[in-house]
């Protein structure tokens, strides 16, 4: 869709995504947005040698959200899990080759969906405590009030 | 794969009958109806031939109440504006339906900074106004109402002739935007009882860049643009002698061809409903039977109307439109929707269908089978 200005890529991930499904025996989980906002996405890891051995996302969303969870979880796979924290949501949006600016902020939370799932990992394997949990910020404030 | 097209009411092409009538106006006979000679005058004859047709099309009183402006925007500026600022000494209250365009509530919105008090009137949960909410609402300081004939979004008809009855009682005046009705279903502004009509060239197939005011026979307005005095000094400025030739001839055709055309398309809307509403939560926007004859709009849960317009177009070269926050330029969900009772979870999931002249029956199941496609497609993908 020219007038929305997604790349290729976008498109490329939204038509074909990669690694969609759910992990019943995750090693961890991550599930960031809100429905009411129009953006919702989880993300499931499993985990070996502290590396992403495999991962699967779910995404309630627009074009734009579905090829970000599908882009951030071929970037972590095989990723040790600092590495992988350190994924950013404009590293996402490079990868894709851009984002429409309006879908920056709200539809870019792949890698956060992902960072909530590698620190649910670190939550239950003793390596940080529930309260030591990074909260997300762009610096942009909330896109969507609700 | 051969596409199919379903948004009629964003953009519609060009009828090419139109096109071949005015194109003379660009080409050959570029007059300016303001100029004396001969070819001056014949621009000016041919803006009347259109002001007749589109008087027609309508069923005003007389084609000198028609004057035509750049858009159906600016239509309606100039209904609101020009009413609310000429009677503004009578009354500085302005009532709209919550589904009005936003050109209207707009247009509504920025008079409260000259002291003017808005009040929204409420739809049900299928988009008709709540006639006694706006016979509480309505008052002898009330400068304008506004109700459109038909939303283009959930394609609902309202009770004109009802509303007006309520207006007229209080002596008011009652503008009605009939952009998404007009060329659809027939309109007769006698027997509606409407005060201002506004009208769009593109939406009745005609070219853009010309939109038109019906006034009646006892409304004064004032301009909102000042200049020479064309169109009755209502809408200076030389005019879009194409635009209006266009869409003169547009509403000639649509006023011979609606009837049969609108039957075509009902039929078609009507096997689309029955097949989309086979799909697991799927949901019918707007009336059920009041409601645009070529119109059908629907929601679906746990997905989002983007990635519904996008997959439809990519996978199976469909073009819908969709009143998805994610698809708008505010991000926020259609007004509309939020109106009609929907949460904003409910109307991230809407689709719109409109069809127009290329759209036939064969092509019921091959749409039917390609959205539950998409929907099952993206609800596999979704974690609700």
């Amino acid at each position: 869709m020219a007038q929305i200005g997604y790349s290729k890529k976008v498109m490329e991930h939204f038509m074909n995504p990669r690694n969609v499904g759910v992990i019943d025996d995750a090693d961890g989980y991550g599930k960031v947005g809100n429905p009411v906002c129009g953006d919702l996405m989880e993300i499931f890891i499993k985990v070996k040698d502290e590396r992403i051995d495999d991962i699967k996302f779910r995404t309630f969303g627009c074009g734009s959200a579905i090829a970000v969870s599908s882009m951030v979880t071929e970037m972590a796979k095989g990723r040790p899990l600092d590495e992988a924290m350190k994924i950013t949501r404009k590293d996402v949006a490079d990868e894709l080759d851009g984002l429409p600016p309006q879908k920056m902020h709200c539809s870019n939370l792949g890698a956060d969906a992902l960072h909530a799932a590698i620190q649910d990992y670190w939550v239950k394997t003793g390596k940080i405590k529930p309260d030591e949990i990074k909260k997300e910020d762009d610096g942009e404030g909330e896109a969507c009030p609700a | 794969m051969q596409g199919i097209y379903l948004d009629n009411q964003s953009a519609m092409l060009l009828d090419s009958r139109v096109l071949d009538f005015a194109k003379k106006y660009l080409i050959d006979e570029p007059g300016n109806p303001s100029a004396l000679h001969s070819v001056g005058l014949a621009a000016k004859s041919a803006v009347e031939e259109a002001r007749a047709k589109v008087a027609e099309l309508i069923n005003a009183e007389d084609a000198r109440n028609i004057v035509f402006t750049g858009s159906a925007t600016e239509a309606n500026n100039l209904a609101i504006r020009g009413v609310a600022m000429r009677n503004a000494a009578r009354g500085k209250s302005l009532l709209a339906s919550r589904i009005e365009h936003i050109s209207v509530l707009n247009a509504m919105k920025d008079l409260q900074k000259n002291g003017f008090q808005l009040q929204l009137i409420p739809v049900d949960t299928q988009g008709t106004v709540d006639l006694q909410a706006l016979e509480s609402m309505i008052s002898r300081e009330t400068a304008v109402t506004s109700v459109m004939y038909a939303n283009g979004e959930i394609g609902t008809i309202e009770p004109i002739k009802e509303i007006s009855r309520i207006v007229h009682e209080k002596g008011m005046l009652l503008h009605v935007d009939a952009v998404a009705a007009a060329g659809r279903i027939p309109i007769d502004v006698q027997n509606d009882g409407i005060d201002l009509l506004t009208l769009s060239s593109n939406d009745l197939c005609g070219p853009q860049g010309a939109g038109a005011l019906y006034l009646g026979p006892n409304v004064k307005i004032q301009p909102v643009i000042v200049g020479g005095g064309q169109e009755r000094g209502l809408r200076p400025g030389t005019e879009n002698l194409f635009a209006i030739a266009g869409m003169g001839e547009a509403a000639r055709l649509a006023r011979l061809e609606m009837k049969d055309e609108s039957l075509r398309l009902k039929a078609i809307r009507d096997g689309l409903i029955r097949e989309i509403l086979k799909i697991d939560e799927t949901h019918l926007t707007g009336h059920a039977i009041e409601r645009l004859p070529h119109h059908a709009s629907f929601r679906f849960s746990r997905i989002e109307g983007e990635s519904i317009l996008l997959t439809l177009d990519a996978m199976f070269n469909i073009q819908v439109s969709t009143g998805s926050a994610c698809s708008s330029r505010t991000l926020e969900p259609s007004h509309v929707l939020l109106a009609i009772g929907l949460k904003h979870e409910q109307a991230h999931g809407s689709m719109v269908i409109t069809l127009g002249k290329s759209n036939h029956p064969d092509q019921i199941p091959v749409i039917a089978d390609a959205v539950k496609k998409t929907v099952e497609r993206l609800r596999a993908l979704s974690p609700l």
